[in-house]
């Protein structure tokens, strides 16, 4: 089996690398400062001009991007082809505010099935595979990416898409599916509709799964991975970069490399902008280097991270990222604490809790507070109010430890918290709404 | 000794009658039932005629679900009887979780099912004081 899908990029040595993203960077500055009036316009005001960016280590000259910078050049103003070379637009859902479009050349869409396609066979996808692709297809990036990847490795693509499980699991079964694709969430609901259905991973002949698109924890893995019998690797992107691909995780599972030879990765202090040494925590930031049609650079993701640079033992050279703990726009902050959702995931799933759970936040008297509903398993279940009482009141505590407040716990019944389709509704803010 | 299911209810209106019609579509007749319900939630014991078949059906519908051993005791039917059970596990150090009553009895014994910290030492409390426990195939349980 192929274990790299392209060997001379992905264990290239750091001077390789390196040398590939000094020329490409360079180039995609100057075009875009020739084609783009947005980056020409941000340059002049910072002073920085096109020949002052001679390798990767000048990238730290140039101005960052900035999701409103989409919104504000809607629809096409960060496009630096002309339409005729774009062969390709997608979309994000613009549930967050105004929605953005991001195109493509054919050269990119080579580049971006290229990318899925390393992700998909680290994950030991080969064209003897069936790939699964629950992720919407449509403007989101989702089923269309993983399709592509898919088709590039020459394995058989099945496009069901999200929504409707109990065909997901009708198909599953039927046409024998060896490797699935959707969000985290979506796969755990996909495998919950197996066993209420009455089947179990012996019935399906799922090996992997490659889901992304959320922050998700390890628990929730241990869980998707026990329930549907697969090694569950996650895949990291965003519609603004190329979608999914931008990393990719391994066997090792503790972290994603970087398609280094497309996309630089920094990690930056999000309050200061500055760049922070590998191995310290803080926001993500992608340059598109080999991009045609949207090269977006120093694009701040929001995404929390850390960077490590050190050969991993599947033989990859390109550098990790670790998984996201979530999106600085997903923090919630509780009382002047700053909290991630994927925190709350680890304690409830560490109790033996499902991770089907949804957090309430509200105010009150000028007073934040905070409700964990949880649906709950067999084994937290106890005949006795008091066994019962006493687990709440156990998740209760540990989530003051985590969070500094006192949490509501409410147990719930499985199915009782709403699925999603796509990407999980995990926070409630319901305090915007009073402001 | 017996088993007992138990079921996890969230305060959801309907959800009782949704349990036991399901147990009835399955032909499974209900022997005992009692709820415990705090604020946020319940608890619905039951004793079944297949116990087996109740726990399959259930988690099928995704209900949550917990197996325990409970006693239930002959209690006799006259002034003090129950009064005298209880007093003979208090000085035993029995504890009671939980109890509760069942349709059936005998003619000259009510049932009550028992959920205590030391089910052993019950059954020979009982037997020492010549009063007895009720087994499934009296109650028609498999």
């Amino acid at each position: 089996m192929q274990k790299y899908y392209t060997p001379e990029i992905e264990t290239a040595s750091r001077e390789t690398i390196v040398q590939l993203q000094n020329e490409r960077l360079c180039a995609t500055v100057k075009r875009v400062y020739e084609n783009v009036s947005f980056y020409r316009n941000k340059m002049d005001e910072a002073g920085v001009k096109p020949d002052d960016i001679r390798s990767i280590n000048d990238l730290h000259k140039l101005p960052f991007s900035y999701k409103q910078d989409l919104r504000d050049t809607y629809p096409y103003g960060l496009f630096a082809v002309p339409m005729k070379d774009v062969v390709r637009l997608h979309a994000s859902s613009g549930t967050t505010g105004k929605q953005i479009v991001v195109g493509y050349t054919k050269n990119d869409m080579d580049v971006w099935d290229e990318c899925v396609a390393r992700a998909l066979t680290a994950a030991g996808c080969t064209d003897e595979d069936m790939v699964h692709v629950s992720y919407g297809y449509g403007l989101f990036t989702g089923g269309l990416g993983a399709d592509g990847g898919a088709k590039r490795i020459g394995a058989t693509a099945i496009p069901v898409s999200s929504g409707n499980t109990q065909r997901q699991v009708t198909i599953l079964k039927d046409f024998g599916s060896t490797i699935l694709c959707c969000t985290p969430s979506y796969a755990l609901h996909i495998a919950e509709t197996l066993y209420a259905n009455g089947y179990t991973k012996d019935d399906i002949k799922l090996k992997s799964g490659v889901f992304g698109a959320e922050p998700w924890t390890n628990e929730m893995r241990r869980q998707i991975e026990d329930m549907l019998g697969i090694t569950a690797y996650d895949i990291y992107g965003l519609t603004e970069i190329i979608g999914p691909g931008v990393a990719f995780e391994c066997d090792e599972q503790t972290g994603m490399h970087v398609n280094e030879d497309h996309f630089i990765v920094e990690v930056i202090d999000p309050e200061t902008g500055e760049v922070l040494p590998d191995g310290t925590q803080g926001e993500l930031v992608f340059s598109c280097i080999t991009k045609e049609a949207f090269p977006i650079l120093r694009y701040r993701t929001r995404d929390i991270g850390v960077i490590v640079r050190q050969k991993c033992s599947c033989g990859r050279t390109l550098c990790k990222m670790t998984k996201p703990r979530g999106r600085t726009d997903d923090m919630l902050i509780i009382r002047g604490v700053n909290v991630f959702p994927s925190q709350i995931e680890t304690v409830l799933i560490e109790r033996g809790y499902t991770a089907n759970y949804q957090i309430i936040v509200d105010r009150a008297n000028n007073f934040d507070s905070i409700e964990v509903q949880v649906e709950i398993s067999n084994e937290v279940f106890s005949d006795t109010v008091k066994g019962l009482s006493v687990r709440a009141k156990e998740l209760s505590e540990a989530l003051k430890n985590l969070l500094g407040v006192n949490a509501k716990v409410t147990l719930m019944e499985p199915n009782s918290i709403p699925r999603s389709e796509g990407k999980a509704v995990r926070v409630i803010d319901k305090r915007k709404l009073l402001d | 000794m017996l088993k007992q299911l138990s079921v996890f209810l969230q305060n959801k209106a309907g959800r009782i009658a949704s349990i036991t019609n399901t147990l009835s579509e399955a032909g499974i007749d209900l022997r005992a039932l009692s709820i415990a319900d705090t604020t946020d939630f319940g608890i619905l014991r039951m004793l079944v005629s297949d116990i087996s078949a109740a726990k399959e059906i259930l988690s099928k519908e995704n209900c949550i679900i917990s197996v325990n051993e409970v006693a239930v005791v002959a209690v006799p039917d006259e002034p003090g009887g129950l009064a005298r059970i209880l007093s003979l596990m208090a000085q035993e150090h029995i504890d009671i979780e939980y109890m509760y009553s069942l349709i059936e009895r005998s003619a000259k014994e009510a049932y009550m099912v028992f959920r205590v910290s030391d089910e052993p030492k019950l059954l020979e409390m009982l037997e020492k004081n010549g009063l007895h426990s009720v087994s499934a195939q009296t109650l028609g349980m498999k």
